[in-house]
């Protein structure tokens, strides 16, 4: 797994450039992946990067779009309107998740 | 007397009860399987039938000749299972006391969950699915009227029942139409959640370059919000909108109801098993294969098969207090028809995406991996009387449970 530096830390990353441990992210280093995909936080996108880091702790898998809206509150259209094009996997791409299930 | 009840007797249902009926000591043990008809469906003939390949009759055969004599058939809808108490409640108020319970219950296209896509302006007139009897036998009667105009084929959402099916009608649709001299008039574009023709790298490049060669439009990364019944057009999250004159859609596929009653399910309805043994993640007494379990893997037959090899197994020894020893890799066999009387065969597992070369055997094969064959297409056919004759039965057929590297090629395709 290749190693990169983000906000002057050195963190693991997959071949499509996903963060590989969860302890490794921050949310420093969420504002820097959000600006590489031309994204800027806002209180709007922090509630769904939150939820799936809390969702993550106890499912043990990223949250799929479905599930953020059914267990997170936040309706698909909402997440396409935050989240461009393909909300579940930038999503879990700020958050320092991997891809959900469903984008295998 | 132990008991063991299985929930569904669709194609993992059935194999876990012939496999363990050979197994399982009838003087010690009690099997019931319950489903809520008689009637066992052969869904891989539900793409082919639109086509004219086969008739209804040919695909449905009673689910009792296919039980052991020593296994309960009770026929009736579930209310719930209770896996604290151990029990299966029915709705006609009958309770089935379990030791061991397997649910096999499968996954149903729900139309309903996509606004408009249900709407009877268009269900079953102009929008159809094929992965259910009626769906199927309405668009064999639309395809033979169809003169001409857009045809859109749809996935829903991920994951589905045999993720290759709507490829597969793709390039059948491609030949149907040009046998009937109208393919000019037919405009086919492939619609899909995926950010390619199929989940895969090299199998999507593969396949999309299919698509492409026969002129087929790909619509990707298309997460539908709502079918405009009236306009007849698919309208995207991001607004993108697909107008149709014929749909073939996969609805968002989910498991059974009971699932979610019993809150055993997750989102979709899905169990949550080890993906390994199938062995629930909160019940040591309740497994759940086939479609109906949350493992990574394509809801298929083929994995179902493959999963049931090692699940019954595994099964004999974990009643008797020992270690499961065969754990399940994903393992996934498919022919891909691919029309003209050809068809394309893919081999993978959870870890390995399908690749090229030959199967089973290295050099000689006789099957091409992920390549056009005739010999793949006779595969496809030759299949329904395997099913039928050798599956169901628990009778093993000559490939492993697990998936071989032997013959599989590792570099790209081109």
């Amino acid at each position: 797994m290749p190693v990169i530096e983000i906000a002057g830390r050195q963190v693991h990353v997959n071949e499509e450039g996903f963060l590989t441990e969860y302890d490794e992210w921050s949310e420093e280093i969420a504002g820097i992946l959000a600006k590489q995909i031309d994204i800027d936080l806002t209180d709007a996108h922090w509630r769904c990067i939150r939820f799936l880091r809390d969702d993550f702790k106890t499912a043990g898998e990223t949250a799929t779009s479905r599930r953020v809206q059914n267990v997170g509150g936040i309706p698909v259209k909402e997440q396409f309107e935050l989240f461009p094009k393909k909300p579940a996997k930038k999503m879990a791409y700020i958050a320092g998740l991997p891809k959900p299930k469903g984008c295998v | 007397m132990k008991r063991l009840v299985v929930l569904g007797g669709g194609t993992a249902g059935t194999m876990v009860v012939a496999k363990l009926a050979k197994k399982l000591d009838p003087k010690d043990w009690s099997i019931t399987i319950v489903d809520q008809d008689n009637q066992h469906l052969y869904q891989p003939g539900l793409l082919l039938l639109p086509f004219g390949v086969y008739e209804v009759s040919d695909l449905l055969k009673a689910r009792t000749q296919f039980f052991p004599p020593q296994v309960t058939f009770v026929r009736g809808e579930i209310d719930r299972v209770e896996p604290d108490a151990n029990r299966v409640l029915m709705a006609d108020g009958k309770l089935l006391d379990y030791d061991y319970l397997v649910v096999a219950s499968g996954t149903t296209p729900r139309p309903d969950q996509t606004p408009g896509m249900d709407d009877p302006a268009i269900w079953h007139k102009s929008a159809f699915d094929f992965y259910t009897l009626d769906g199927s036998v309405a668009l064999r009667d639309a395809l033979a009227a169809f003169k001409g105009g857009r045809l859109v084929i749809h996935i829903t959402e991920m994951p589905i029942k045999c993720p290759v099916a709507m490829l597969e009608f793709a390039f059948l649709a491609d030949a149907y139409f040009e046998k009937r001299g109208i393919r000019k008039q037919v405009d086919i574009t492939y619609v899909t959640p995926l950010e390619g023709a199929f989940t895969k790298p090299v199998s999507s490049a593969k396949l999309g370059g299919m698509l492409e060669a026969r002129r087929i439009k790909l619509e990707p990364d298309f997460v539908i919000e709502q079918v405009d019944a009236e306009e007849k057009k698919l309208i995207s999250m991001d607004e993108r909108e697909v107008p149709f004159d014929l749909l073939v859609t996969v609805p968002l596929n989910m498991g059974a109801d009971f699932v979610a009653r019993s809150g055993m399910g997750d989102d979709l309805n899905y169990v949550a098993v080890d993906k390994e043994t199938f062995l629930s993640k909160k019940w040591n007494n309740v497994f759940a294969v086939g479609d109906c379990s949350d493992i990574p893997a394509s809801k298929a037959g083929s994995v179902a098969h493959f999963a049931i090899d090692l699940f019954a197994e595994n099964f004999v020894d974990y009643v008797q207090g020992k270690p499961m020893h065969h754990k399940f890799d994903g393992h996934a066999n498919c022919f891909i028809e691919s029309g003209k009387g050809k068809g394309l065969l893919i081999d993978f597992n959870y870890t390995t995406e399908p690749l090229t070369g030959v199967f089973p055997l290295p050099v000689i094969g006789p099957m091409p991996l992920l390549k056009e064959s005739r010999l793949n297409h006779m595969g496809k056919l030759a299949f329904r009387w395997i099913y039928w004759n050798m599956l169901l039965k628990g009778r093993k057929i000559p490939i492993p449970a697990l998936m071989s590297m032997a013959g599989k090629r590792v570099e790209p395709v081109k």
